[in-house]
C-alpha cells in the first residue's frame, strides 16, 4: 500500500511579494514526495488558518522576510489553536533576527529556518517530525 | 498594434565563431603546452560556468572574435552602439552618483538618515518605502499591521512627505524613489513638497521607479491589473515631459528580476523588453519617441559573477541602441543611450559571517563601475538580517568612495574593451537576450507574456536550478555551504511597533484637521477621470480609448491632504485589483 503523503501548506503572509524562497521550498518539498499546496501572496492569518483546515495539512511553512513575524506568527498560532489544529507543525523561513527566535518557539513555531538553509535540511526536519 | 509601434525583426546577432577558426599558434599551444599541462594535472572541474550557468571556455583568443567587428560592435565611448559607455570621458569626467537606498521607521527617522548620508559625501538620495506604502495602504489600515516602517519609511500623506524632505533642498539634491503601483501619488507628494520649497519643477531632478511590469514579473507589489497600470505609467511620462524635463519618470528595473532568481541573460532580456513595452504603450498614446525616451532610465543588479555582469551592462547598451534605432526609429542620440543605476545583489549577501558581505559588495560594485554605471547603491553588510545600521551603511558608502578614489579604475574609459573574453561574452549575452526578446514579441509583447506567466516561470526554473546547485555544492557560497565557522550574532537595527502607533496618531490628527470637503471633491474628480479611461473617445479616435491624464487629479488630491490609501482606493474602485496565478 502506498504511504500516505505528508501534506504541506506553504504560505506567504503579510504584504511582501518576495516569493522566491516560498516557491523554491514548495518545489523542493514536492520533489521530496510531499503534497504541497501554495497559497499565493498576501494571505492574512485567517486565510492561512482556514486553508490549513480545509486542506487538512500536517505542516504549514510560512515565508516571512518583511520583519512582520512577531505580529503574524502569534496570530496564526492562536487561530490554529481555535480551529483545533494543534497537531500541525508550523515552520517559519525567512529573515528572523536571532533575538526573536525564543519568543516564536514559545508561541509554538516548531522550526525556524534562516537564510542559507539547504532545502534538504527542511525536508529532513519535516520527515523526522512526521515519520510514521 | 499599429504599424508604427510594431517591432521590426531585429537584425540577427551573428553567432560568434560557431566553429572557431583556430590559428596555427593556438593549435600548437593546445597540442603541446596545454596537453602537457592537462596530462600532468587535470582541471578542477569538467565544466566551468558563470553564476547563471553560462558555459565559459578555458581561453579566449582572436578565434572567438572572428565575427566581431570592432568598428560597429565596440566603437568609441559616447558613440553608438555605446558598448564602451554613453559618455566620451565616462568616470574621468564625472563619477557615478553615489546613491544609497535608505528608509525606515517614520519620516523623521529617515530624514535624519538622509541628512547623515548627505553630510558624509553621498551625492544623491534614494528612498525606500515600507510595504503598506508600496501597496497603497495607509499606516493605520488593518493589513498594515506589523509592517509599518519595517522595510522602509511609512508615508501616508503629504504631511509625512513634508517631514521626510525637511531641510533637504529638492532644487539641489536628486532623489530616487522606489515606488511602483502608487508611484503617481508619491511623485505628486514629492512635487508638492518641491513646490512648497520654491524649487523649480523644470530644474528638479530624480527618478521614480514606477516600473509596474517587473512587479508582475518578480517583486509582486502590484495593485491594479496591467492595463490601467500601464496607462498610469504613460500618464507619468506625459506629465514628466511637460512639467519636469529633468526627472526620470521611470527606472526600468532588472534588479528585482535578478533577485527573484533569474539568470543574467533573463534579467537583461526581460528588463529591456519591459522598456520596449513602455515605449510601445506611450507611442500608442500618441507620444513622439524622441520627446520621452531620453527621460527613461534603467536599473540593473550587480551580482557576483564579475565578468558576466560587466558583459551584461555592455550588452544592455548595445541592445537598447539597436532597438531604439531599428524598431522605434528614434532620431535623437539622447534616446539611444541607455543610462542605468546599479545596486549590488542583496540575494548574494549571507546571514552567515556577515562581514564577508563587505568584500562581496565591493567586487560587485567594481563590476558596475567597469560596466559604466551612472549611479550606484552598495548594500550594507547586515542586510541579510535587517535594514542597515548607520555603522553598516557608512561602510557601504565608503566602499564606493574607495573604488572611486583609490583603485585607479576610473582613470581610463572601459579598460576591458577589446578583451577577447569580455567582448565574446558581451556578444553571447547580447544574443541570448535577443532570443528571449523575440520569444516575447511572438507572444504579443510583455503584458501578454506576463499574463501567461512566461517570465515568472523562466525565473522560477532558474532560481530552483541555482538552489539545487548550492545544495549539491556545485556552486559555493562562502560561509553557507562551505568554509563554515562559528560566529557571534550581529548587532542589527530593530524597528518596533511604536512607529505604527505614531503613524496612526498622526493620521487621525490629519483627518481631523484637513478640509474634508476638499478631500471629497478632489477624490471624486479623480474617480471620474479614472472612469473615463475605459470610454472610447469620439469617432476620430480610430478606436483609441480616452486617456485623460490622471496626474493633475492625483496632484490636487495630494495637495488637499487626501491620504495615499484614499487616493489608491479611489482608483481601486474603478480599476479593480490584480491577482496573479502563482507559479511554483
Amino acid at each position: 500500500m502506498p504511504e500516505k503523503k505528508i501534506r504541506v501548506l506553504i504560505a506567504k503572509p503579510g504584504l511582501d511579494g518576495h516569493d522566491r524562497g516560498a516557491k523554491v521550498i514548495a518545489r523542493a518539498l514536492r520533489d521530496a514526495g510531499m503534497e504541497v499546496i501554495y497559497t499565493g501572496l498576501r494571505q492574512t492569518p485567517e486565510m492561512i488558518a482556514s486553508a490549513a483546515v480545509q486542506e487538512d495539512v500536517n505542516v504549514i511553512g510560512l515565508s516571512i522576510l518583511s520583519g512582520a513575524h512577531n505580529t503574524i506568527c502569534p496570530q496564526i498560532m492562536k487561530l490554529l489553536h481555535e480551529k483545533g489544529m494543534d497537531d500541525v507543525t508550523v515552520l517559519v523561513g525567512g529573515i528572523i533576527p536571532e533575538a526573536d527566535i525564543p519568543a516564536l518557539k514559545q508561541a509554538g513555531i516548531a522550526g525556524i529556518f534562516l537564510p542559507g538553509t539547504s532545502t534538504q535540511a527542511i525536508v529532513d526536519f519535516i520527515q523526522k517530525k512526521h515519520a510514521a | 498594434m499599429s504599424d508604427q509601434t510594431k517591432p521590426k525583426s531585429p537584425a540577427a546577432v551573428a553567432p560568434l565563431s560557431p566553429a572557431r577558426n583556430v590559428s596555427p599558434e593556438e593549435k600548437s599551444w593546445e597540442m603541446n603546452t596545454l596537453a602537457f599541462a592537462l596530462a600532468k594535472s587535470p582541471e578542477r572541474q569538467k565544466e566551468f560556468t558563470t553564476l547563471s550557468g553560462h558555459p565559459i571556455r578555458r581561453l579566449y583568443t582572436e578565434a572567438d572574435l572572428s565575427n566581431w567587428d570592432p568598428k560597429t560592435q565596440l566603437a568609441h565611448p559616447g558613440e553608438p552602439p555605446y558598448t564602451r559607455g554613453i559618455h566620451a570621458t565616462m568616470h574621468r569626467g564625472r563619477l557615478w552618483t553615489m546613491r544609497q537606498f535608505a528608509g525606515f521607521g517614520t519620516a523623521e527617522n529617515t530624514n535624519e538618515r538622509f541628512r547623515y548620508l548627505l553630510t558624509h559625501g553621498q551625492t544623491g538620495l534614494s528612498t525606500a518605502f515600507d510595504l503598506p506604502t508600496l501597496m497603497g495602504y495607509d499606516s493605520d489600515h488593518p493589513l498594515s499591521e506589523g509592517e509599518v516602517g519595517k522595510c522602509g519609511v511609512a508615508i501616508s500623506s503629504l504631511a509625512d512627505m513634508e517631514v521626510l524632505f525637511d531641510q533637504i533642498p529638492l532644487g539641489e539634491v536628486t532623489t530616487s524613489m522606489t515606488i511602483n503601483s502608487p508611484a503617481p501619488v508619491i511623485w505628486a507628494m514629492y512635487l508638492a513638497v518641491a513646490e512648497k520649497q520654491g524649487a523649480d519643477w523644470k530644474k528638479i531632478s530624480g527618478t521614480l521607479q514606477n516600473d509596474i511590469l517587473k512587479e508582475y514579473i518578480a517583486q509582486k507589489e502590484y495593485i491594479y491589473p496591467p492595463e490601467p497600470s500601464m496607462r498610469l505609467v504613460v500618464d507619468t511620462f506625459e506629465f514628466a515631459v511637460k512639467h519636469t524635463p529633468k526627472f526620470n519618470p521611470i527606472s526600468i528595473s532588472g534588479y528585482h528580476i535578478r533577485e527573484a532568481g533569474s539568470t543574467a541573460i533573463q534579467e537583461l532580456a526581460f528588463t529591456l523588453r519591459d522598456g520596449m513595452e513602455y515605449i510601445e504603450w506611450a507611442v500608442r498614446r500618441g507620444m513622439q519617441i524622441d520627446d520621452f525616451a531620453p527621460q527613461l532610465s534603467f536599473f540593473f543588479n550587480a551580482h557576483s559573477d564579475f565578468f558576466e555582469e560587466i558583459a551584461k551592462y555592455r550588452a544592455a547598451r548595445r541592445i537598447w541602441y539597436q532597438a531604439m534605432t531599428e524598431r522605434y526609429g528614434a532620431k535623437s542620440p539622447r534616446s539611444w543611450a541607455l543610462r542605468f543605476h546599479t545596486q549590488t545583489a542583496g540575494c548574494s549577501l549571507t546571514a552567515q559571517q556577515p562581514f564577508n558581505n563587505v568584500v562581496r559588495t565591493a567586487l560587485q560594485a567594481l563590476s558596475a563601475v567597469l560596466g559604466g554605471t551612472q549611479s550606484l547603491h552598495t548594500n550594507s553588510l547586515d542586510e541579510a538580517w535587517a535594514l542597515p545600521t548607520e555603522f553598516a551603511a557608512t561602510i557601504a558608502l565608503r566602499t564606493q568612495q574607495i573604488i572611486a578614489h583609490e583603485t585607479g579604475v576610473t582613470n581610463t574609459v572601459d579598460p576591458l574593451g577589446g578583451s577577447y573574453f569580455v567582448e565574446a561574452l558581451t556578444s553571447e549575452v547580447e544574443a541570448g537576450a535577443w532570443d528571449y526578446i523575440r520569444k516575447i514579441d511572438a507572444m504579443g509583447g510583455m503584458v501578454a507574456a506576463i499574463e501567461r506567466s512566461y517570465p515568472q516561470r523562466e525565473i522560477a526554473e532558474a532560481s530552483y536550478r541555482y538552489q539545487q546547485a548550492l545544495d549539491k555544492k556545485e556552486k559555493i557560497m562562502v560561509g553557507v555551504n562551505d568554509f563554515i565557522s562559528e560566529e557571534k550574532p550581529l548587532e542589527i537595527l530593530q524597528i518596533d511597533e511604536t512607529v505604527a502607533h505614531r503613524q496612526a496618531a498622526r493620521l487621525s490628527r490629519l483627518r481631523a484637521e484637513r478640509s474634508q470637503d476638499a478631500v471629497d471633491r478632489t477624490l471624486l474628480a479623480l474617480k471620474k477621470a479614472a472612469e473615463s479611461y475605459n470610454k472610447p473617445v469620439s469617432s476620430s479616435s480610430n478606436g483609441h480609448l480616452s486617456h485623460e491624464n490622471l496626474m493633475p487629479h492625483i496632484y490636487d488630491a495630494v495637495k488637499a491632504y487626501a491620504t495615499l490609501g484614499e487616493i489608491c482606493d479611489a482608483m481601486r474602485v474603478v480599476f479593480g485589483t490584480y491577482e496573479e496565478t502563482a507559479v511554483t
